[in-house]
């Protein structure tokens, strides 16, 4: 059974954003929409996006980290979201792990966003249902689109290529092999949540050069040995003998 | 999953996909635009498009909302009678009237005095058609954005390698092991740049990042080391000393590609001090020619040899006496003189960056350009004739923008950093610095602006260019007074390499009328009575100031934009411009092109949707405006129109009557079969839009490196006109140029001379060798009373001022905050939120306070131009942008004050005239408790303007192809 | 969280329902066990059923508003195998309907006897009566499992959820039925308000030890699980939007530290102290107007119990959405 998800390679994400608005864009004229956007032109605009990018920084300055952390719905192997559900509007598909939320089931109780410990879910304000990442579940099987781009939007969208698509279950996959070799991570483990979108950490490409590499034969000051002013003054020019 | 209240396509849904290109920054991606029943349905990045590769960016995602928002323009207007600028207060009027006034007022000054006409342009991408526009007007009195904007990245660079980052050239990175990014926190390149910068860290390359401020692309850096703003000189020529000490530099480059080992007269009672030694006639006597007919003073002669002899071997070091008793001494023992007092300690002291990490940073470069070599199996022919059978590289990469770029020290900063790229011999070469067609140009490129006065006659063309590249004094457009003729003062003794102008400069100088009155201020694109002038404040009032007879200081003000802009406040006559995705357009070979490392690329826009209401292209502004003055490129001899419209005008149009160079490069010819230059083709947009938009030329791979010098390429350059001579460039680590305005400065050389009271500044910063001083406010500063420098950077989910009216972006940045680090914040008892008051020498602005670890205690900083006037850009006059949203630039003067160069010096760089946006000293403190929690200063809120929603939706929801928003109005 | 008004007064109505019927099942019990003298009267238990069904009513009307869409409230009974919202969906209106039920049948006088054990006679309302209180118990565990199944909400994942709800809408219910009991049969005033004291005693030791808990508690998520970054310095700088959102507004009382210590005190007084003393008196001196005050007391202290229930609760996501910039 596969699980489809996102790994997000924080290492690369500039936190550019395009995820966020390529993802609302998407979706707000698919079958997720219209997502809607209070006070689009007003005081305290507010609106209903799938995805997020924070921005965090680690340590003290000068020994500053930056970190651009977008998420979205982690599509827990066991979401804390489905089980509480009263109608049965949240549920997990069994072919691809997707959760997702059968908007006209949804009454709009908004039990599952307590039930996410990632804040992951968004109701609309006016269609009062609730509405999350649904990992472009219209588009990943669109036949008419070109392979190519039977991916997620905002997949699609980053500039970094810091989001990767495909399945976790399948351990040659793309994503399942930068978890293995990246050291990919769930988010908040502790719950048991079993997130399937993971996370590359930061990593760090240093330099280390020994001090005698300063010095090499092939030093062009060595070419340069006409060092001395001609003016200046020589044993030559006070010595008579 | 279906919504109950949305239908999903079906089958009487209209669905289109078109291709043009992205407009949503001057990145110019290619995008892939989806429409459903006519309305934007999705817009992508074209997998294609070799720019972006169908990647897209926020802003480019957000488009749907720049199509849709409500402060679009819509109907051309004129100010309404009694109402005074800055009102937004307008009457509708129709195109026909706005023709009318428009031209009866340019043909009067036309035919009077064609300098009182000025036409400034912002952030557009064409001034190939607004250039060609005030030439053939007549105006002198022209620019775009690139005086405020990065000149001393163009002019630093152009100056010395003849090719710059910007839009001109780039860094390596698919081939660079280590990459050093210099003030950068988005730039023009941000989509290539983000692909590149995730590839080269996939790929196991270093990045390091040189910013008062960790953002952005610096988040992702291995190493992050923040520096004092307006000190990268120093840190830069700090690093040119050890690298030079440690014998880190690449010789063979330096001697064969550069003019280190050329010989320059060292006779301080010379007139010809400072100048290189010449023998023999030069092959080609042009300024934008480097004459080969330079020195070398060779090892085995021990004595002099004409440069690029045949198995000489020059000294770099050394100081050597000609027959005729001249000292002479090659121009590299002189930049080694310089920079011996530029020690890491002396930087450290300076820069705030400890001496182990400025000599850690210059080994680190040193090293890995030496010992990490590429050699690609690439043969290629040097300009001297020899034939090399690959091409290599040391593969350490660079790139700076404005970080560098806006200080009045940034051309000397930027001219270290080209010496430092060259000394490491990374010049086009793989895993350095390549240059983008039409680049490499002469150093500097030939096109010049006319000399004096006599170039501006009524109703006559401009004698030159409104902006070219001096390459000595007598090239400065000055009149006999030595006074400049451009408004702007650009390319006078105050600025002499003003290459693109003084924009920030206009309307001070129009409202004092200082150097003259004008009459008539055309503005495109461009939001000058916000957020690109400096002390905005008092530029909001020149613009509504009157004289004694209460008339306008500046009579006429007629804008050019799309959006309900703070600057269209200020217009008398308002022009509603259509959207990208509305009109045509070109990224013109002739402007900025969206060329690529290995050769050419030029792109276009097509419209994927008809006008909105009655918005009209710009660029059929200027046919039309240019066909009823009679402007000579834009009627046939008779006088009769000679263009339909402006794609016809694209096709059509030649530079010169049969010189088969016009606006676009691709597909030239009859049929299409040529290319750079050939024949109009009828079908080249039918050509361009079933090629993605865009037309592309690989180069042979023999002509991709070192183009400065590589004989094939400089051929295939002059022969498809991109260049007018096929001389090598040499590399001026060594710059005559300057050194000659220098020695005008001191009265040794004859033609144009500087006023008495310029010479010093001249003398002073026309230095031929690069060299590090204070930035000029920070002279003219009290820096114990202003301690800090405050910056400002992009976000990279707003462009600029325009985003304000996206609904979907403003949610990301509604309002800024002031970023303070933590222990500037504690010395000054502020806290995270606080309300503060910044405050700098010319005045104060009231916003709040977010703590950060990520910027430098000496620094404090914002993102640019979130805070709007009250009720402009379709906003509620409650909105956050208005209220808690604040501009920098009110901080910022465009004048130093008065010091011994003059009192109305702008401030800007001394050479350039490039505008010192980041050189401002300010104070922070918390404001008194009974303030009120709203920024200052506030202006009027704007007037409704007509053609646009009178209400704003208090929800919206867009679902394209219904026809309309969901959404309640208020 | 933030304390949504629809679910505090849902909670505290019903709770207040279901203790009401209980108190005077409780009466009817002992009466038919005869070890109390005075028996009531089938007005007394049929005026309680309706009450206590009012009371359930207005609970079920304030939950409607908690609803995006009431209209398909319907469907929220369908996934009773896993979702306690949805099992507390089905039993309320259960609960609703065997009080009802058994109003009924004390109100039309249905009491036949079906059987007797020994001396003790079972009628229908008994028997009623006992599924009602199973019922009752049910809901009760439903309402306080909705919150304490939710395992990250650690404030609220503990059996003294359950219990808190059982016991403060217990002693809710009994303290009804002594104002009842004062108002109808005032020989029933000391019955109920004992068995008042003594939930009251009860609920106040085990809500005070949930607020202990609750204080020592150390959250398992932290900045550091909640973005995988192991170092002890991690500020959030900016969420990624700045108008807010249903993550800012729906999990965060946005009050000061304060004001939520003024709750707690507030009550305390008006839930326990109050009517704890009310109570006292009425053993001895039992009078309509002053149980009214102690019933009034205690109603408008579960509300802010409730609401401070809610506002105790730290969900793990504010984590993600601390700061803007
Ligand atoms: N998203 C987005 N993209 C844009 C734009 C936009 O508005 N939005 N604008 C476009 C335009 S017109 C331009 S010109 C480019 C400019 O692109 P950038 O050059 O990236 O412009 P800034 O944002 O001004 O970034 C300047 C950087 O320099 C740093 N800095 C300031 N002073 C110093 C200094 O003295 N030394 C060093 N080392 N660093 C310093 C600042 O911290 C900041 O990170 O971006 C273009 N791209
Ligand atoms: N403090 C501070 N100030 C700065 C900078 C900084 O870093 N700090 N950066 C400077 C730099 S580098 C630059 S380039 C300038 C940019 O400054 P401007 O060139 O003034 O740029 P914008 O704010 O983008 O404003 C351009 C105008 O173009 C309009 N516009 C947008 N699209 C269209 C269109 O399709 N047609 C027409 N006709 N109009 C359109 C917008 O509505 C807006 O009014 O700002 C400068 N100002
Ligand atoms: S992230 Fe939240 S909404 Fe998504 S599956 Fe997990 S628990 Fe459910
Ligand atoms: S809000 Fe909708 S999806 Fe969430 S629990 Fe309630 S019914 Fe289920
Ligand atoms: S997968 Fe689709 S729905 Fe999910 S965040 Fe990405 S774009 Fe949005
Ligand atoms: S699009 Fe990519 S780089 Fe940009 S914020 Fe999203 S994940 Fe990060
Ligand atoms: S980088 Fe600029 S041109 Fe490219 S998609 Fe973004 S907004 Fe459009
Ligand atoms: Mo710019």
């Amino acid at each position: 059974m596969s699980q489809l998800a996102l790994v997000i390679d924080l290492n690369v994400c500039v936190g550019c954003h395009a995820c966020v608005t390529n993802c609302k864009e998407w979706n707000t004229s698919g079958s997720a929409g219209a997502l809607s956007d209070d006070n689009p032109y007003s005081k305290d605009p507010t609106g209903t996006f799938f995805n997020r990018v924070q921005t965090y920084e680690v340590g003290t300055f000068p020994k500053t980290e930056t970190v651009h952390f977008p998420k979205s719905c982690l599509h827990c192997e066991d979401p804390p979201c489905v089980p509480v559900c009263p109608t049965g509007a949240s549920y997990k598909r069994e072919e691809d792990g997707i959760v997702l939320v059968d908007y006209d089931k949804c009454i709009g109780c908004r039990y599952c966003s307590w039930a996410c410990p990632y804040g992951a879910r968004e109701i609309d304000e006016h269609q009062k249902v609730m509405k999350k990442c649904t990992l472009c579940v219209d588009r990943i099987y669109d036949e008419n689109l070109p392979e190519a781009e039977r991916k997620p939007a905002c997949v699609l969208a980053c500039p970094t290529s810091a989001r990767l698509f495909g399945d976790v279950h399948d351990p040659d996959s793309e994503v399942s092999v930068a978890i293995r070799e990246q050291g990919g991570y769930q988010l908040m483990p502790e719950w048991g949540t079993k997130p399937s979108n993971h996370y590359l950490p930061r990593r760090k490409n240093h330099v280390s050069y020994k001090k005698d590499e300063l010095e090499r034969v092939d030093n062009p000051l060595k070419k340069e040995d006409y060092q001395v002013d001609s003016t200046e003054p020589s044993l030559d020019d006070v010595t008579s003998w | 999953m279906q919504a109950d209240q949305h239908r999903e396509t079906d089958s009487t849904d209209h669905i289109e996909v078109k291709n043009t290109t992205c407009y949503m920054c001057a990145c110019r991606c290619g995008i892939r635009v989806t429409l459903k029943n006519g309305e934007v349905r999705y817009i992508q990045g074209n997998p294609d498009h070799p720019l972006n590769k169908g990647v897209i960016c926020a802003k480019g995602s957000s488009g749907i909302m720049k199509q849709y928002s409500p402060a679009r323009l819509t109907k051309p207007m004129r100010r309404r009678k009694g109402a005074e600028r800055g009102d937004n207060d307008f009457e509708e009027i129709s195109w026909d009237e706005a023709f009318d006034m428009m031209a009866e007022r340019l043909r009067e000054i036309r035919a009077t005095d064609p300098k009182k006409f000025a036409l400034f342009t912002g952030r557009d991408q064409m001034q190939a058609l607004t250039g060609l526009f005030a030439k053939q007007f007549g105006t002198p009195n022209y620019a775009a954005h690139g005086g405020f904007c990065s000149v001393n990245m163009a002019a630093g660079m152009i100056y010395t390698i003849g090719g710059s980052f910007w839009e001109f050239g780039g860094p390596d990175l698919e081939r660079s092991k280590l990459f050093i990014m210099f003030g950068t926190a988005e730039d023009h390149h941000s989509n290539p740049l983000k692909m590149q910068l995730s590839e080269f860290k996939r790929n196991g390359g270093r990045f390091i990042s040189i910013n008062p401020i960790r953002s952005g692309y610096s988040a992702i850096a291995d190493e992050w080391v923040p520096i004092k703003p307006g000190t990268d000189g120093a840190l830069i020529l700090a690093i040119i000393n050890e690298i030079i000490q440690q014998g880190l530099y690449d010789r063979d480059f330096l001697i064969q590609y550069t003019n280190s080992a050329e010989l320059v007269n060292t006779d301080q009672a010379s007139n010809e001090e400072g100048l290189f030694v010449r023998q023999g006639e030069a092959k080609i006597d042009d300024s934008c020619v480097d004459a080969q007919n330079k020195l070398w003073w060779d090892r085995h002669a021990n004595g002099v040899v004409k440069t690029h002899t045949e198995d000489a071997d020059p000294y770099l070091l050394g100081d050597f006496q000609l027959d005729d008793g001249t000292p002479v001494k090659p121009a590299f023992q002189l930049l080694v003189d310089r920079v011996k007092d530029y020690t890491p300690e002396w930087a450290s002291s300076i820069t705030g960056i400890s001496v182990e990490t400025i000599k850690q940073l210059a080994h680190e470069m040193g090293i890995t350009a030496r010992d990490q070599k590429i050699e690609l199996p690439i043969p290629w022919t040097d300009s001297w004739g020899k034939d090399h059978e690959s091409v290599t590289g040391n593969p350490v990469s660079f790139h700076a923008m404005r970080g560098l770029a806006a200080h009045s020290n940034g051309f000397h900063s930027i001219r270290s950093l080209s010496i430092l790229m060259t000394i490491l011999g990374t010049i086009d070469r793989p895993g350095g610095f390549r240059h983008k067609a039409p680049f490499p140009r002469p150093i500097p490129p030939c096109a010049k602006t006319p000399k004096g006065s006599e170039g501006v006659q009524p109703n006559t063309p401009l004698a030159g260019m409104a902006l070219g590249w001096p390459a000595e004094p007598n090239d400065l457009f000055v009149d006999d007074e030595g006074k400049p003729v451009r408004l702007d003062k650009g390319f006078s003794w105050e600025y002499p390499l003003s290459v693109h102008g003084l924009m920030h400069n206009a309307i001070t100088n129009a409202w004092r009328g200082d150097p003259y009155k004008i009459d008539t201020l055309m503005i495109f694109m461009a939001n000058m009575a916000w957020n690109s002038s400096m002390n905005t404040v008092s530029v909001r009032d020149m613009l509504k100031d009157k004289d004694e007879n209460g008339d306008y200081k500046i009579p006429n003000i007629f804008v050019c934009d799309a959006f309900e802009s703070e600057m269209v406040a200020f217009a008398d006559l308002v022009l509603p411009d259509t959207t990208y995705l509305e009109r045509h357009d070109v990224m013109s070979m002739l402007d900025r092109p969206i060329s690529e490392y290995d050769g050419p690329v030029d792109s276009v826009r097509i419209p994927v949707l008809p006008p909105k209401g009655d918005s009209r292209p710009f660029q059929e502004t200027i046919i039309e405006l240019g066909s009823r003055l009679g402007l000579p490129a834009f009627v046939k001899e008779d006088g009769t129109r000679k263009f339909r419209d402006y794609p016809d005008f694209v096709v059509n149009y030649e530079t010169e009557k049969g010189s088969g160079i016009g606006f676009l490069a691709g597909w030239r010819g009859k049929a299409g079969e040529k290319f750079m230059k050939g024949e109009p083709n009828p079908n080249q947009w039918e050509m361009y839009e079933k090629n993605n938009c865009v037309y592309q030329y690989h180069l042979p791979k023999s002509y991709q490196y070192m183009r400065n010098f590589n004989e094939g390429y400089l051929q295939w350059s002059r022969k498809h006109r991109l260049t007018r001579f096929a001389e090598p460039i040499t590399i001026h680590v060594y710059s005559e140029v300057l050194q000659k305005f220098r020695l005008a400065a001191q009265g040794k050389l004859a033609g144009k001379q500087p006023p008495d009271h310029l010479r010093k500044r001249v003398e002073t910063y026309f230095d031929p060798l690069p060299m590090y001083y204070v930035p000029l406010e920070s002279q003219l500063t009290d820096t114990q009373k202003y301690p800090l420098n405050a910056v400002t950077q992009r976000p990279m989910a707003m462009y600029h001022s325009w985003d304000s009216q996206n609904a979907w972006l403003r949610q990301i940045h509604a309002h800024n905050y002031l970023h303070v680090n933590p222990v500037t914040a504690q010395a000054n008892g502020i806290s995270d939120d606080d309300w503060i008051w910044v405050e700098s020498m010319h005045g104060k602005v009231r916003c709040q306070c977010r703590v950060s670890e990520a910027v430098e205690p000496g620094t404090v900083w914002t993102w640019n131009a979130i805070g709007k006037a009250s009720g402009a850009w379709g906003l509620d006059k409650k909105a956050n942008e208005s209220q808690r949203g604040f501009l920098l630039n009110h901080l910022i003067s465009e004048e130093l004050p008065e010091h011994e160069d003059g009192d109305h010096i702008s401030n800007s760089d001394p050479i350039t005239g490039q505008a010192a946006w980041y050189d401002v000293r300010v104070r922070i403190y918390k404001t008194d408790d009974n303030e009120p929690a709203q920024t200052s200063p506030q202006f009027k809120t704007h007037k409704h303007t007509p053609g646009t929603p009178k209400r704003k939706p208090k929800w919206q929801a867009f679902f394209a192809g219904l026809g309309k928003f969901k959404g309640d109005n208020k | 969280m933030q304390p949504a008004f629809s679910v505090i007064f849902l909670t505290t109505l019903i709770g207040m329902g279901q203790g009401l019927f209980l108190a005077i099942y409780t009466r009817q019990v002992y009466s038919v066990l005869n070890v109390v003298e005075a028996s009531s009267t089938g007005e007394f238990y049929s005026l309680g059923s309706a009450l206590a069904l009012c009371l359930l009513i207005l609970g079920l009307i304030a939950s409607i508003f908690h609803l995006g869409r009431p209209e398909r409230a319907w469907r929220a009974a369908s996934m009773w195998r896993t979702s306690w919202l949805s099992r507390e969906v089905i039993v309320l209106p259960t609960v609703m309907g065997l009080v009802f039920l058994y109003g009924l049948v004390h109100f039309m006088g249905w009491n036949v006897v079906l059987m007797t054990f020994g001396s003790i006679p079972i009628d229908l309302s008994m028997i009623i009566g006992a599924l009602t209180t199973l019922a009752v118990f049910s809901l009760y565990i439903a309402t306080g499992m909705i919150y304490a199944c939710l395992k990250f909400l650690q404030e609220w994942h503990s059996p003294l959820t359950v219990i808190n709800y059982l016991l403060l809408g217990s002693v809710s219910g009994f303290t009804l039925a002594t104002l009842l009991a004062s108002y109808q049969q005032p020989e029933l005033v000391s019955f109920f308000s004992g068995w008042s004291i003594v939930l009251l005693v009860l609920a106040f030791i085990f809500r005070g030890a949930s607020l202990i808990r609750n204080k020592r508690l150390r959250p398992k998520s932290t900045v550091q699980t909640a973005i995988g970054v192991r170092h002890n310095q991690i500020k959030q700088k900016s969420m990624g939007f700045m108008g807010g959102a249903m993550n800012t507004r729906d999990f965060f009382h946005g009050k000061t530290k304060f004001f939520l210590k003024s709750i707690k005190l507030l009550f305390i007084i008006m839930v326990f102290i109050v009517p704890m003393a009310i109570l006292i008196l009425a053993l001895f001196k039992p009078s309509f107007m002053v149980l009214v005050v102690a019933c009034a007391s205690m109603f408008i202290g579960l509300l802010a119990e409730r609401w401070y229930f809610f506002a105790e609760g730290n969900h793990p996501q504010n984590i993600y959405y601390q700061a803007i910039a």
